[in-house]
């Protein structure tokens, strides 16, 4: 043991400021907050839709406020950052080896936007939106 | 063999990364549609009443907001971290029994539908 160890000053709180990359990964971090809260809105639209149809047509309208909105498309953008760079890490969270080589990384996360833009138009179309 | 609880909290981590990855995006389309005054047909009472009264669409909709709740809240623990918030074990027990209250709720929901 050294008597004078070498400490790197790390700021717990500000250390992600220093590198684009570092940031990016924080920007990640953030999206959970928006889905987390979203979750919260679609448990609590849930529970107005099983008390009957006033209260769920409350909830509607609730959604209808300017915070709401802006919370939803901040909300949005930050589900679509989230999708991005989920599919993008696929390759290398689940590799796939096909008998000596490891798929194409084009070919997992290609995959996956495929399921992706399947099951958004599939969803759109249930719902009734065209 | 060492008991652990991360095979569970990881397994509904990157099965519910998963899931919202895929659906989170458009269920939010759909909600910002009833926001703008445009409900689509699917979030109008009686449809998505009697969508949550079918035992399919209960699964489907237990599925979602199961896994949403519980890979959220293990990622809002890690983030926490990340800001600076260094309590991680009570951070954790806040996260994880907010999730299990909500799965809870999300039961007794359902089954009131």
């Amino acid at each position: 043991m050294s008597r004078n160890p070498y400490v790197r000053e790390v700021s717990p709180t500000t250390w992600f400021f220093r590198m684009p990359r570092y940031m990016r990964y924080m920007a990640r971090e953030v999206t959970s907050i928006f889905i987390g809260i979203f979750t919260v809105i679609m448990l609590v639209g849930l529970a107005r839709l099983s008390e009957g149809q006033v209260e769920y047509e409350n909830f509607l309208a609730a959604l209808r406020s300017p915070v709401s909105l802006v919370f939803l498309l901040l909300a949005l953008a930050f589900a679509l950052y989230n999708s991005f760079t989920w599919f993008n890490v696929a390759p290398k969270a689940m590799p796939i080896q096909v008998g000596e080589e490891l798929m194409p990384d084009m070919v997992v996360a290609g995959s996956h936007y495929v399921l992706w833009v399947i099951l958004s138009v599939f969803v759109l179309f249930w719902a009734g939106v065209f | 063999m060492a008991k652990s609880n991360k095979p569970i909290i990881w397994g509904t981590f990157a099965a519910g990364g998963e899931v919202v990855s895929l659906i989170t995006p458009v269920i939010i389309v759909l909600i910002l549609f009833a926001a703008i005054g445009r409900p689509p047909s699917a979030l109008g009472y009686e449809q998505l009443h009697a969508f949550a009264a079918w035992w399919f669409g209960k699964l489907v909709i237990f599925g979602i907001v199961f896994l949403s709740l519980w890979s959220q809240a293990h990622r809002l623990r890690i983030t926490c971290f990340d800001f600076g918030l260094r309590a991680d074990g009570l951070v954790a027990t806040v996260f994880y029994v907010l999730a299990g209250a909500a799965s809870l709720w999300l039961i007794l929901i359902l089954s009131s539908i």
